[in-house]
C-alpha cells in the first residue's frame, strides 16, 4: 500500500467503538426474540431503537476522543 | 375513493405553494454566483452542520422510504427492520471513509465521484464507468419519490383518469424542476428545514396517538401474525433469514453514500468537522425511521386495510397505501393534510437533489471529459441546469408511462449497480494500490454478475447462494461486491506484471485526505 495514511487520519484505537457499533447489529441472532417487551414492545424492535441512540453515544465518543 | 378531502387539499396545497416560494428565494441565500459549477451543484460548500444535518437527513431519509417500510412491515413484518440496523451502520462509514473524501474533494474542488477516481487514478474510462453507474442508479430513485407524491395525492381523494389525473403530479414537477434549475442545490436545502420538521411532527404525533387510539403498543404487537413478529428462525444447513437480514442491511449501508445525491450532499457541507459531527447527529433521523416503520403494524392492528373506504386506495398502490390510509383514518383533515403535505415535500428534496447530482455527473465527467474540454464556468453551469431538467423529465415520463414495479426492480438492480463502485471511491480514498484497469474489470464482473444473480431470483433482492450442501442466502449486492474486490486484487498484480499501467500519476497526496 501507498505510505499514505501516516500522520492525521490514520487509524485510532477509538475505532474500536466503531467495530462494535456495526457488530451487534449484523448478528440478528442475539436480538430476534420477543421477551423481554417494553411498554408492549418486542425486544426485536426495542433494542435495534436502543442500539441506535447506543451508536450515536459512541460516536460522539470518538468524536471527542479524536477531535483535530 | 371517497371524494375530495378539501381541507386537507387545501392545507396540502398552502404547503406546496409555501415551499415552492421558499425553493425560488433560495436562489440569494448565502447568495453566490450561481453561474458556476460549485455555486449551482453544491451550494458553494457552504452549509454548515445543522443545514447539513437537514440536507442529509432529507436525502437519505426520502418519502418513498417513509411510504415503503412501513409498507414491508405491514406486509412482510419483522424483515422490514433492516432499515433500523442500516442506518445505525452507515455512520462509522461517514465519520471515517467519507470524511476523507470530503477532504480530498475540497482541497481538489472535485465535485463528483467520477472528479475524484479520475484524480486518484488518472484513468478516464474507470471514471466513465462511475459516472455512468451513479447515473443510471440514480433515474430510477427520482421515479421512486414521484410515486411516493402520486399516492398522497391520491389518497387526498384526486382522483381521474388519463391526463386529469396526472395533472397535480405534473404541477409538483415543473415547480420543482423550475426552483432547481434557477437555485440549485440551495432549493433543497432550504426546503429539507421545513419539511424534516414537518415530518418529524408527523411521525412523532402518530407513533404517539395512535397507540393511544388502539389501547397500547401491547394490544397492536398481539393483532400481529406471530410469524411476522420475528425474523424466522433459519432451519438446518442454512443461514436462513438471519443472514439475508444482516447483508441487507449491511449492502444497503455500503451503497447509500456512492449513490450520486449522497455525496453531493456530503460535499456540499463547509468543513470536515461539520461531516464527523453529523455522523453523531442523524442517527435521530434512524430513530424516526424505526418508528415510522411500527406504522405498518399499526396499520394491521386498526384493521385499516379491511376497511371498504379505503379498499380503492388498496388495489390502486398496492401496500404503498397503508401508511396514507392509516393517517386518513385516525387524525382530522386538517392534520392529514400536513401530514401528506410533508411526505410530498418529503419526495421533492430528494428527487431535486438527484437530478442536481446526475447533472453534474454528466457535466464533469462525460461533458467535460469528452466533449468540450475547455468549457467557460457558464457554460458548465448551464449544461448542468439543462441535464437536471432533463433528468426530470425522464423520471416523469417513466412513471406516467411504465408500471411502478418496474422502478421499483430498477431500483433494486441500482442499488447492486451501485456498490460495484465501491472499491474505486470508498477505498479509493484510503489506497491507490489498485491497477485502474483492474478495477474496471471488477466493477463489470460485479455488474454482469449481480445483474444475471438478480435476473434469476425474480428481481427480490436475496439470492440463495449454496456452498457444499449448505445455504447462505444473502444480498445480491454483498455477494458481487466480494467477487468485484476478489477480482480486482487478483488483476492488480496481472497487470502490473505485464507492464499495463492503470493510467496517469495520482494528482492527490496523502495529507489531502485529512484536515
Amino acid at each position: 500500500m501507498v505510505a499514505d495514511n501516516e500522520k492525521r487520519g490514520g487509524w485510532s484505537w477509538w475505532y474500536v467503538l466503531f467495530i462494535i457499533e456495526f457488530a451487534v447489529p449484523l448478528w440478528p441472532p442475539l436480538y430476534n426474540r420477543l421477551e423481554p417487551t417494553v411498554i408492549g414492545i418486542p425486544f426485536f424492535y426495542w433494542f435495534q431503537l436502543l442500539w441506535v441512540l447506543v451508536s450515536a453515544v459512541l460516536t460522539t465518543v470518538v468524536y471527542f476522543a479524536t477531535a483535530e | 375513493m371517497h371524494g375530495i378531502n378539501w381541507t386537507a387539499l387545501s392545507i396540502f396545497v398552502g404547503l406546496f405553494a409555501f415551499i415552492s416560494w421558499l425553493g425560488f428565494a433560495a436562489a440569494r441565500w448565502r447568495r453566490g454566483d450561481l453561474e458556476q459549477l460549485h455555486e449551482w451543484g453544491l451550494g458553494g460548500r457552504r452549509f454548515g452542520t445543522v443545514i447539513t444535518w437537514f440536507l442529509v437527513g432529507g436525502d437519505i431519509y426520502t418519502a418513498y422510504t417513509f411510504i415503503a417500510v412501513p409498507a414491508l412491515a405491514f406486509g412482510a413484518g419483522a424483515v422490514a427492520f433492516f432499515a433500523v440496523p442500516y442506518t445505525v451502520i452507515i455512520y462509522p462509514l461517514l465519520f471515517l471513509a467519507f470524511r476523507r473524501l470530503w477532504h480530498v474533494c475540497q482541497r481538489h474542488g472535485y465535485i463528483t465521484a467520477g472528479d475524484f477516481v479520475r484524480g486518484r487514478f488518472g484513468n478516464r474510462w474507470l471514471a466513465l464507468a462511475i459516472t455512468v453507474t451513479g447515473i443510471i442508479a440514480t433515474m430510477p430513485y427520482i421515479a421512486l419519490q414521484l410515486v411516493g407524491i402520486q399516492v398522497v395525492i391520491g389518497a387526498l381523494g384526486v382522483s381521474g383518469s388519463g391526463l386529469v389525473g396526472d395533472l397535480p403530479l405534473f404541477v409538483a414537477f415543473i415547480v420543482l424542476a423550475a426552483f432547481t434549475y434557477s437555485s440549485g442545490l440551495r432549493a433543497p436545502a432550504s426546503i429539507a428545514v421545513v419539511k424534516d420538521l414537518l415530518i418529524y411532527l408527523t411521525a412523532l404525533t402518530a407513533v404517539i396517538v395512535i397507540p393511544l387510539e388502539l389501547g397500547g403498543f401491547a394490544k397492536i404487537f398481539a393483532a400481529v401474525p406471530a410469524k411476522q413478529l420475528l425474523l424466522a428462525t433459519p432451519g438446518p444447513k442454512s443461514t436462513g433469514s438471519y443472514s439475508g437480514y444482516a447483508t441487507l442491511a449491511l449492502g444497503s449501508a455500503l451503497a447509500l453514500f456512492l449513490y450520486p445525491h449522497s455525496l453531493t450532499a456530503i460535499l456540499s457541507a463547509s468543513s470536515g468537522k461539520a461531516i464527523r459531527r453529523n455522523a453523531a447527529l442523524l442517527p435521530g433521523y434512524s430513530v424516526m425511521l424505526g418508528l415510522l416503520a411500527m406504522l405498518g403494524f399499526f396499520v394491521i392492528a386498526a384493521g385499516v386495510d379491511k376497511l371498504p373506504e379505503y379498499a380503492a386506495g388498496f388495489k390502486q398502490f398496492g401496500s404503498n397505501f397503508a401508511v396514507p390510509a392509516l393517517l386518513l383514518h385516525s387524525f382530522p383533515a386538517w392534520f392529514v393534510g400536513i401530514a401528506f403535505a410533508a411526505i410530498g415535500i418529503g419526495a421533492l428534496v430528494p428527487a431535486a437533489i438527484m437530478s442536481i447530482a446526475a447533472a453534474n455527473l454528466y457535466t464533469r465527467n462525460i461533458h467535460r471529459e469528452f466533449i468540450n474540454k475547455t468549457p467557460t464556468d457558464r457554460q458548465e453551469s448551464q449544461v448542468a441546469k439543462r441535464v437536471s431538467l432533463g433528468v426530470k423529465v425522464g423520471a416523469l415520463v417513466f412513471i406516467l408511462f411504465v408500471p411502478t414495479k418496474y422502478a421499483i426492480q430498477l431500483q433494486l438492480l441500482g442499488g447492486i449497480w451501485i456498490i460495484q463502485t465501491l472499491p474505486a471511491v470508498m477505498l479509493g480514498a484510503y489506497t491507490r494500490w489498485f491497477n485502474a484497469w483492474a478495477l474496471v474489470v471488477g466493477w463489470a464482473i460485479g455488474i454482469i454478475t449481480g445483474t444475471w444473480m438478480a435476473v434469476e431470483t425474480n428481481l427480490t433482492p436475496t439470492f440463495p447462494l449454496s456452498v457444499a450442501g449448505y445455504s447462505f442466502p444473502g444480498y445480491t449486492a454483498v455477494y458481487t461486491l466480494v467477487l468485484n474486490l476478489l477480482v480486482a486484487v487478483v488483476f492488480t498484480p496481472l497487470l502490473n506484471g505485464v507492464g499495463l499501467r492503470g493510467g496517469a500519476a495520482d494528482e492527490t497526496v496523502g495529507a489531502d485526505y485529512s484536515a
